[in-house]
């Protein structure tokens, strides 16, 4: 702080903090569901009013001290909660820079931060009377996380997938499938999680008297971005006063992978106000931004109107929705939540991204170095916060959301190694 | 709406022609850029008795479309068919049809890339009439809205069997036009029509507005189209005809085939 800011650039991006720092991010969304110009609720008329029936039953059991202990109680006995904290020594040595601190969500009940939110909502639609659950997948996680709890509460469970990734996460199918689910391949556009999710929205559309559709990102028409996001921020509450014990202190740094962004949003949200923190969200960039073949929308996209909200998104000159590549199906989207698309552009949260063969690289990194084996979507985190622990000094802190296991992912890391299981 | 002598819009002179007569709108759906020659498709459609044009906008994810309509949007990106295209072909078929009323049915996203703006002045030049956007909802729908009456065009609104007696009343405070009322809780294609379903709702619109009210999703044929706008001021069409187009070999065929689609139509509403 001795040296005075001497560009102009500088000087601009101290005047954005200073304008940052009178936020109050609590206030978001507003009532109309909009974080700035992005968010909102852009579906068919005939949604309209389950949408509303949701946000009015929301609003009341977000002020409910019973739902609330409700909720505690399932991630505690269900979940497993919390996650620890843990220090990678061994991959902060190799690595060589700030110590490596991981949020052990792939350690939750089935495997990911998917089931902190399929718990709510599923306390959610037990409320509502409904009898009937659906939701879209991409990696298998959320369908898994939502089969999961449909099974706790005796309910009736569709989940909807893109073909291709039915292909390439064929032990997640199975495991919706051991727990009641009926999986659904969704053979239109480009057979990956947008597809998905515009078969679910049919569904839903369809039954929307008895179904309740339980979106597994913070994207989608309002109240999901919010809720979805809500029920996630438990990650970063716990990750804070984890920091505060184990350290003494708040982390310099916290890196998430964002494909529609719900475990990023629940690491980040409860350290939004510590200017202090930095915040990283890793997007897949597939085969390189320059090849076209990636899914990383707040790095190249232009914001638009998909899946119920605006958001920034990868399309063409004419707003037709671009076709999305990456190693891991669950960041294979062209969108991204809307609040992440508001983040970027207040500059709260830096947007990067880390490729197919980094993200590979780094899977193997964790798994040699820690007995650890992460998912594909988290690899991209690690990845990230390699290079960015590299920049910075011993005494300083990262915090990388470990999101999922990657034992799902064994069969595509063998298929690129050329080995047959 | 009474005034017919200063009625700008073509939606507004033919509504007012049809209730002066006593019959029925035949509204028909097609997509745009689904087949070779969407033009003559749609001067077909007007001479077999179509009062109005409903041109489907094609998206890359139409989330409210069965697999009949997804298909035929499929096809017509194929084609290369952009909202860009879309107004070219109205303005086309304007060269030899300056009566039939041409509106845009389609999502919000390309609209927002062209710009609301760019759109709208896009419609007026084109000789289009209105636009009908699924998923632009009237919480959202205001801006596109003014631009729209600054040019005296129509901002198409949808009522479905959910929606409540308090927005019913703030959506018709919107709409102008005529109402698209939706039959049933589903996408294109799906379902059956329930015509005691349809009278009940319609005479719950119809307290709140004066605007023609046109019945779709579940219409099949004659039959369905005349108990659907029993109680109302028109059906709309669009499947079965978008499926007669992708069934079609070629142009003429599909030609022929909406034609007699849309004659049967037609004598059963006007019988």
């Amino acid at each position: 702080m001795s040296e005075l800011p001497a560009s102009r650039d500088v000087a601009r991006l101290s005047k954005q903090e200073t304008e940052r720092q009178s936020i109050d991010y609590q206030a978001f969304p507003d009532t109309g569901g909009h974080y700035g110009s992005y968010g909102g609720r852009f579906v068919s008329e005939t949604l309209i009013s389950a949408l509303d029936e949701l946000q009015r039953m929301y609003q009341q059991l977000k002020a409910d001290p019973e739902f609330q202990a409700a909720f505690d109680y399932d991630l505690a006995h269900y979940v497993g909660r919390p996650s620890p904290l843990y220090l990678a020594e061994r991959l902060t040595a190799e690595v060589g820079g700030a110590k490596i601190w991981l949020k052990r969500e792939d350690l939750n009940h089935t495997g990911a931060h998917k089931i902190n939110n399929t718990v709510g909502q599923a306390l959610l639609a037990k409320r509502s009377g409904k009898r009937r659950v659906i939701a879209e997948t991409g990696a298998g996680q959320h369908g898994v996380a939502t089969a999961t709890v449909a099974a706790r509460l005796g309910l009736e469970c569709v989940v909807y997938m893109g073909a291709e990734d039915v292909a390439r996460q064929s032990p997640n199918v199975y495991r919706m499938k051991l727990l009641g689910a009926t999986v659904v391949p969704v053979e239109s556009g480009s057979k990956t999680l947008k597809d998905a999710m515009n078969e679910a929205m049919r569904d839903w559309v369809t039954n929307v008297e008895d179904t309740f559709y339980i979106i597994g990102t913070v994207a989608g028409p309002h109240p999901y971005p919010q809720l979805v996001r809500d029920f996630n921020t438990i990650i970063g509450r716990e990750a804070r006063r984890q920091c505060l014990t184990q350290f003494g202190q708040l982390p310099d740094a916290l890196v998430a992978c964002v494909g529609g962004g719900s475990n990023a949003i629940g690491l980040f949200h409860p350290f939004l106000t510590d200017s202090t923190v930095a915040m990283y969200g890793v997007e897949a960039g597939g085969e390189g931004l320059d090849s076209g073949r990636h899914a990383a929308p707040l790095n190249t996209g232009v914001p638009g109107i998909l899946h119920g909200n605006r958001t920034y998104l990868m399309e063409d000159e004419d707003g037709q929705i671009s076709p999305t590549h990456s190693v891991s199906a669950g960041l294979d989207y062209p969108g991204v939540g809307p609040e992440h698309a508001w983040l970027k552009d207040i500059g709260r949260v830096r947007y990067v991204t880390a490729d197919d063969q980094e993200a590979l690289a780094a899977f193997r990194k964790l798994t040699h170095n820690e007995g650890i084996l992460p998912a594909l979507e988290s690899s991209h985190a690690l990845a990230y916060s390699f290079k960015l622990a590299m920049q910075m000094s011993r005494e300083q802190h990262i915090v990388v959301n470990l999101s999922g296991r990657g034992d799902k992912d064994i069969f595509t890391v063998a298929a690129i190694d050329g080995i047959e299981i | 709406m009474t005034e017919n002598t200063s009625l700008k819009n073509r939606i507004d002179i033919r509504f007012a022609a049809l209730r002066s007569s006593g019959r029925k709108a035949l509204v028909s759906y097609i997509v745009a850029g689904d087949g070779d020659n969407t033009v003559a498709l749609m001067h077909q459609l007007v001479s077999s008795g179509t009062d109005l044009i409903e041109l489907g906008v094609p998206f890359s994810d139409p989330m409210a479309e069965g697999p009949v309509i997804q298909r035929a949007h499929e096809r017509a990106l194929a084609n290369k068919t952009s909202l860009r295209r879309c107004l070219k072909l109205v303005e086309e078929f304007r060269q030899q049809d300056q009566n039939t009323p041409v509106i845009l049915m389609g999502y919000a996203n390309p609209i927002e890339r062209m710009g609301a703006e760019v759109f709208a002045d896009g419609m007026a030049t084109a000789g289009v009439d209105g636009a009908l956007t699924v998923d632009l909802p009237a919480e959202e729908a205001e801006p596109l809205n003014q631009l729209l009456k600054k040019r005296d065009l129509h901002n198409i609104f949808l009522l479905t069997p959910t929606t409540s007696d308090a927005r019913i009343a703030a959506v018709t405070r919107l709409a102008s036009g005529f109402i698209y009322y939706v039959s049933l809780t589903g996408v294109t294609g799906a379902g059956h029509l329930n015509p005691d379903s349809v009278a009940e709702h319609l005479t719950r619109i119809r307290q709140h507005t004066d605007l023609p009210l046109c019945v779709g999703f579940g219409i099949k044929d004659g039959a369905s189209a005349r108990a659907a706008s029993a109680h109302g001021d028109g059906a709309v069409v669009g499947s079965v005809l978008v499926a007669a187009i992708g069934n079609a070999e070629n142009d003429v065929a599909a030609q022929d085939r909406i034609g007699i689609i849309t004659n049967e139509i037609r004598t059963a509403l006007d019988r």
